[in-house]
């Protein structure tokens, strides 16, 4: 094994295989532009094997939705040993579940939207006109409903009418058994990326996000050409620096590491909404992690590289 | 809270759409865009997953050491003739043996009147590149191969689907949908039909049918595209005469060597009435100044070594055994009021869902349970078709294939479950209009 070997994981079996397939090939590319040795792997069986065999070599996951965010490959790794970038299993965990996360961020003093998050099994004990009554009285419409677990956008929906709502929940939970509900916020959409290169985390400037359809939804997404983004975002510099300091925020009160990105819609009133945070980012070619990572005046490979050797010196977890 | 280390802001501000060309795109362009059903597919090529989604044909049975040795003999003896330019209509010895392949069907042709093309999804290509224009009407079954609706759309053809039943397509319906595409205004330029084991339907006109269809095309002035791809893997009888065997004048026929040999060598052909020939051939040498020589002469000598009728029988006892277990692991494993047809070759089987399930929405929930399938709308040019899915039998082995069946019964078992939950059982706006359907019940 070499010491500067860095082995990226990408593919996985989730919803989200084919967009971190994506991810995974640019940060191969832009690690080996940096100068650093990169294997590719996708997530198979004998992987473990493998990587003690290659001397339990720095892991940076690339790995979208299901085992590869919600924190059991990370368990894996940790059991035998491999250092890897980003959070823990348990950080990991707690952020990928939109119903924990936001429920963190919340007790933290972030401002969150209302959400009420439900299990499937809940609709079938209790029947589900009630619920979905009670879903409508408490959060109003438009609201949005969307996986619990899950990213991309897949499986979302904004309900406008309470008889759209059960089509929308169906659809949700077609990703997964937990759903979260919550009210529907207008404002201005913002993704803030967070690093820490060994010398505490820190907030690369906000990507503003203006999808043409007007919904950030998986298409917008992945179709170049479908979204604006403006880097460094249209905002205030006081704004700014509520986005930057939520972020931040958010990394810490989950316990996240390396790198995360925090989803905010400023309302009105100049206040983010805490979203999302996701643990492994997207770096994809539409992506807004390297769109926040040039705004700030970096290279993305140098930097992903400084994250690998943090990792490194971290070692084991 | 902590003192937020941000970096400094650069003085300039980035407005991007990621993509320069965004303004420059032609309008035909503008739909190819990415989607998330599409996206989902990514996990079918996993070995975990029971991968019913695809039409790759199974070649596992080559010969592969008669191909090795007669390719090397091929480069040995012929080698810089076969590496060098061709004709852009085809090598000469290749559309002699096209003909052959063509008269298992009934048709007589002339080696002159065949086109080879770079498979016979490049013949489409050029068939509809030399026949329509914006707006042109193309009538096709519903449902269709969701590579020929691409093709459709990448020249802005308005494609109009004829419904079918249990033998094909409406012979009426078809009537109907002329009349009233003319009364219109529309130029209707051709039909396009797949009347061997539609992909997806899986059905097969008989040969009566075939003829009250080239009926109707007579009656009314139209040209008839015959795309039979697969029409050679008869699993029940001897292949059933081409529609091009009852006519010369008013058809092309789209051949390929893709399902009874190999797909990599992409060679297909179109055989075409004399004047449309030219035309095509002059498309061709613009599109690709010929189609691969490599890959003809390869083919040729193929033909030439090997009992290639024997390899088909092969094929089809390999297919047949495929097809058996994908009719008995759904007659096992499929909730009531689920119905698919009972295809006599090909590779698909077309599946009705129970009344509201939506194929498309269920597909996250299959991926899940580590099984694919392809949902309806993808064979439809209208957004209809959510209520189908199909359903390939050609890959996975027999028990894989009855494993996957099991899988997507559970899928469906609990998509249906949660319907009722949520009070969806009924139908709704997922349900698809009756005429779209391949008919009624064949199970």
């Amino acid at each position: 094994m070499t010491d500067n070997l860095v082995v990226v994981l990408a593919g996985g079996l989730s919803h989200e295989r084919d967009v971190s397939l994506r991810s995974g090939r640019r940060v191969a590319a832009a690690l080996r532009d940096a100068g650093c040795e990169v294997l590719e792997s996708d997530v198979t069986a004998g992987l473990l094997g493998r990587l003690t065999d290659l001397g339990r070599p720095v892991v940076f996951p690339v790995l979208h939705g299901g085992a590869g965010e919600d924190g059991a490959l990370r368990q894996a790794l940790e059991l035998v040993g491999v250092p890897f970038v980003g959070a823990s299993a348990a950080a990991s965990r707690g952020a990928f579940d939109k119903a924990i996360g936001t429920r963190a961020a919340g007790r933290a003093g972030l401002r969150t939207p209302q959400q009420v998050a439900l299990p499937d099994d809940l609709f079938r004990e209790l029947g589900a006109a009630d619920l979905v009554a009670a879903l409508g009285e408490r959060l109003g419409f438009p609201m949005f409903v969307k996986p619990a677990r899950s990213g991309s956008a897949l499986g979302c929906t904004r309900v406008d009418r309470i008889e759209d709502l059960p089509q929308a929940m169906v659809k949700a939970y077609g990703y997964g058994q937990s759903a979260v509900v919550e009210a529907f916020l207008t404002g201005t959409e913002v993704a803030v990326a967070v690093v820490d290169t060994g010398d505490g985390p820190r907030a690369l400037p906000a990507v503003e996000i203006r999808p043409d359809s007007g919904v950030y939804d998986y298409e917008a997404r992945y179709t170049a050409g479908q979204t604006r983004f403006i880097a460094p975002a249209e905002i205030s510099d006081e704004v700014r620096d509520r986005c930057a300091e939520m972020a931040v925020r958010a990394h810490e009160v989950l316990d996240l590491a390396d790198i995360s990105r925090t989803d905010m819609i400023i309302g009105d009133d100049g206040e983010p909404v805490f979203l999302e945070v996701n643990v492994s980012p997207g770096m994809t070619e539409t992506s807004l992690l390297p769109l926040a990572v040039e705004a700030a005046g970096l290279d993305l490979g140098t930097l992903l590289l400084q994250l690998a050797d943090v990792a490194r010196r971290r070692g084991a977890r | 809270m902590r003192q937020t280390r941000s970096v400094t802001v650069p003085e300039t501000r980035r407005d991007t759409r990621l993509d320069r060309y965004v303004a420059s795109y032609a309008d035909r362009t503008h739909g190819l865009t990415v989607s998330a059903v599409r996206a989902l597919f990514s996990v079918a090529n996993r070995p975990e997953v029971v991968s019913l989604a695809g039409g790759m044909p199974n070649i596992a049975d080559l010969p592969l050491d008669a191909v090795a040795e007669s390719i090397a003999q091929l480069i040995r003896t012929r080698g810089t003739q076969a590496m060098q330019y061709g004709s852009g209509q085809g090598e000469e010895r290749i559309r002699e043996q096209i003909c052959e392949v063509m008269a298992e069907e009934q048709i007589s042709a002339h080696a002159d009147d065949v086109t080879v093309t770079t498979g016979s999804q490049q013949a489409l290509d050029l068939v509809t590149r030399t026949f329509v224009d914006p707006g042109d009407v193309v009538l096709a079954e519903a449902p269709s191969y969701v590579g020929a609706l691409g093709t459709f759309r990448a020249y802005q053809a308005q494609v109009v689907h004829v419904a079918m039943d249990d033998h094909g397509l409406l012979p009426d319906a078809l009537e109907q949908a002329i009349v009233a595409s003319r009364a219109q205004g529309k130029r209707v330029k051709f039909l396009y039909t797949i009347p061997n084991f539609n992909n997806p339907s899986g059905i097969t006109q008989p040969l009566e049918r075939r003829r009250q269809v080239l009926d109707v095309a007579t009656r009314h002035d139209l040209l008839i595209v015959e795309d039979n791809p697969y029409g050679l893997l008869n699993l029940e009888s001897d292949p059933i005469p081409a529609i091009r065997s009852l006519d010369s004048e008013r058809i092309i026929y789209l051949g390929s060597f893709s399902k009874t040999f190999a797909p990599g060598f992409r060679v297909g052909w179109a055989l075409a009435p004399h004047a449309v020939r030219e035309k095509l051939v002059l498309a061709q040498e613009s599109a690709t100044l010929c189609p691969p020589v490599f890959s003809q002469f390869a083919i040729s000598s193929y033909l030439d070594s090997w009992d290639w009728r024997r390899q088909i029988t092969s094929f089809k006892d390999m297919y047949r055994a495929r097809r058996d277990a994908m009719l008995e692991g759904l007659s096992e494993h499929m909730p009531a009021g689920t119905t698919w047809t009972r295809p006599a070759g090909g590779f698909f089987v077309w599946v009705t869902l129970p009344e509201g399930l939506d194929s498309q929405a269920m597909l996250p929930r299959a991926v899940t349970a580590r099984v694919a399938y392809v949902p309806g709308p993808a064979f439809y040019a209208d957004g209809f078709g959510t209520r189908f899915m199909r359903l390939s039998y050609c890959f996975p082995t027999p028990e894989r294939i009855i494993e996957g069946t099991r899988r997507l019964g559970e899928v469906l078992h609990e998509e249906l479950e949660m319907r009722r939950t949520f009070g969806l059982g009924v139908a709704g706006p997922t349900s698809s209009r009756d005429l779209s359907g391949p008919g009624p019940d064949l199970s």
